[in-house]
């Protein structure tokens, strides 16, 4: 169900903890696999859950309860803007607003060629770069001016 | 490159991060020392408390006193954590520790092990800084082929194994033991204490949690001595302390500065109120503190007790400056958004009321509020704090209860006029996309 890559990154995770403690990579294992899959589905959850010999239910849990985890679908390209208030002195709305204007989405949303989602996220600890959004969870993009949205989008639509 | 601060000094951005680059700034050399010289545990535990370090988390509880709970004659396995899940708002500072001092860390943690007697430990860095992590995980491969970390450290019998775990989209998680449920994989939702972590921690075993602040001044306190420490601060308030500087400032950032140092010199170093507007209030600790009014905040220095003594908390160090085009109660209304948002859902007062306080305050904000709706808020924040396992219930009331209290007019306004007293025009310039030349 995974790749053999992934696999093995997710075996390199369950070694950083106690033998008898192999949940403790849940977490890892269900970022691992998003990376993969683009979105966790139920059958995923399920291979996990399989790996780490843990029970789906419990490895469901860890993946509905941690937000960054998308248990539906999204567009190939996933930006979560921050609009938490430091951000929000600092343009963090203006943002969202200009991301909404020119994907012609809201929040929550896919553009209909399935390329962006846009989300509404919480503090990412990065206060000082606001505004700031994030890339399919992984890539921070500091200090997002109009011009730097432009750009950012234009190269993704490429991708 | 920064030629202040302490954790921060001499570091040169993305460029000096690495192993060699930390040695060359004097580096492990404290972890050598102890090593080479067997220091017994208890004279570690003395200096930290010498030093009057307290934790850079947000609690602000002495260091030293936590270090020595640890039982350390018990047989089994013992854990380290350290809490880098920094998502409260307007906190960035573990970001830039890690960023651009990850070794500070690594050495801090591997001294806290020796002095406690641990045998392994688990960085829980935040969700959202994926690159931070990797950049920890490089740190941690550079430290382990060095011998700083893993099996027989620097030759010695001493061994420490060290690990990062990446969180993913939590803030429930900055809580102690919601992180150790979440290293354990589970949801990250807070235990009931006591049992207290240095009896019950990860994997039920003994665990000290320290904010990776905390961990990384300690390499730091061991070479200048506790007491030098602690007179670079003040009494009671001992050290440097890096504070985040976010909102309506002309340079936002990281500064990393004496305990003590006026507000009013934190701002300068800022830049100042952009735009050379007005300040009108600013959130000393992070989103859960206190809101104070620009002229108590003018008359604090900025240190544990004098922000305690008006009436906030220093917490994390998270400084939100608001200028005069900021309506409060819309300021309000977003963290409000946030703890209903992040309350984990696990006790009733705190699920149902951060709920019921979203609520209330969005329709003041959206002109419906009622005439009894600020009695509605003090009653339910006074139903939440003090009845929830953790302090995000807590939390969540603060803001509430202090915005309240000191612009009640401006809400009452709102509730009266269903607007704003500040002009939309002028909120919606105020809060304009703003980066710093400097960026």
């Amino acid at each position: 169900m995974l790749s053999q890559e992934s696999l093995q990154q997710i075996d390199r995770e369950i070694a950083k903890y106690p033998p008898d403690q192999k949940q403790s990579a849940v977490m890892s294992a269900l970022r691992i696999a998003q990376v993969e899959k683009g979105w966790l589905a139920n059958e995923t959850i399920e291979f996990v859950a399989g790996y780490l010999g843990m029970p789906a239910i419990a490895v469901y849990e860890v993946a509905s309860f941690y937000n960054m985890y998308d248990l539906h679908p999204v567009g190939r390209h996933k930006i979560t803007v921050c609009t938490n208030l430091p951000c929000a002195l600092s343009g963090g709305v203006h943002v969202a607003e200009y991301l909404k204007e020119k994907l012609g989405i809201d929040f929550n949303e896919t553009t209909p060629d399935g390329k962006f989602t846009l989300k509404e996220g919480e503090c990412m600890g990065a206060c000082g770069d606001a505004p700031v959004l994030l890339h399919n969870n992984h890539r921070m993009c500091s200090w997002m001016t109009r011009e730097k949205i432009d750009q950012m989008l234009a190269e993704l639509d490429g991708k | 490159m920064s030629t202040q601060g302490m954790i921060l000094a001499g570091c040169d951005g993305d460029r000096t991060w690495r192993l060699q680059d930390y040695v060359a700034r004097g580096g492990y050399s404290a972890l050598r020392k102890i090593v080479a010289d067997k220091t017994p545990q208890d004279n570690i535990i003395a200096e930290l408390k010498a030093s009057v370090l307290r934790g850079r988390g947000g609690a602000g509880f002495p260091t030293g006193l936590k270090w020595s709970f640890m039982p350390r004659s018990f047989p089994g396995d013992k854990y380290l954590a350290c809490n880098s899940d920094e998502g409260e708002p307007g906190t960035f500072k573990d970001r830039d520790i890690l960023r651009y001092n990850p070794h500070a860390v690594i050495e801090g943690m591997a001294i806290a092990a020796y002095a406690m007697g641990a045998a392994r430990g688990y960085n829980y860095i935040h969700g959202e800084i994926f690159e931070i992590y990797q950049r920890f995980e490089e740190a941690l491969a550079e430290a382990r082929e060095a011998k700083l970390i893993g099996r027989n450290i620097l030759g010695s019998d001493f061994s420490f194994e060290l690990f990062a775990h990446h969180g993913y989209g939590a803030y429930i998680c900055g809580e102690e033991t919601a992180l150790l449920e979440s290293i354990e994989g589970k949801k990250g939702q807070p235990r009931f204490k006591p049992p207290f972590p240095a009896s019950y921690g990860l994997y039920g075993k003994p665990t000290t949690i320290n904010n990776t602040e905390t961990f990384a001044s300690v390499p730091f306190i061991l070479n200048m001595g506790g007491e030098a420490f602690l007179n670079l601060g003040k009494p009671n308030n001992g050290g440097m302390k890096l504070f985040s500087v976010s909102g309506h400032v002309n340079r936002p950032g990281n500064y990393e500065i004496p305990l003590g140092t006026p507000f009013s010199e934190l701002l300068e170093m800022a830049g100042g109120v952009r735009g050379g507007r007005k300040l009108k209030a600013v959130i000393p600790g992070g989103s859960s503190a206190p809101v104070l009014p620009a002229d108590v905040i003018m008359g604090c220095t900025m240190d544990y007790d004098s922000i305690s003594k008006a009436g906030s908390m220093l917490g994390s160090g998270a400084v939100i400056v608001m200028d005069e085009t900021t309506c409060m109660v819309k300021a309000l209304e977003r963290l409000s958004y946030f703890y209903y948002e992040e309350s984990c859902g696990q006790c009733t007062p705190c699920r149902e009321g951060t709920g019921w306080l979203y609520k209330v305050v969005h329709r003041i904000e959206h002109g419906e509020g009622r005439p009894d709706d600020l009695d509605l808020l003090n009653s339910v924040t006074g139903n939440i704090m003090g009845r929830t396992i953790c302090a995000l219930g807590d939390a969540a009331s603060m803001p509430v209860q202090s915005f309240i209290k000191h612009f009640a007019s401006e809400f009452e306004y709102h509730i009266e006029n269903k607007k704003c007293l500040v002009p939309p025009e002028v909120q919606h310039a105020g809060s304009n996309i703003y980066v710093s030349p400097s960026c």
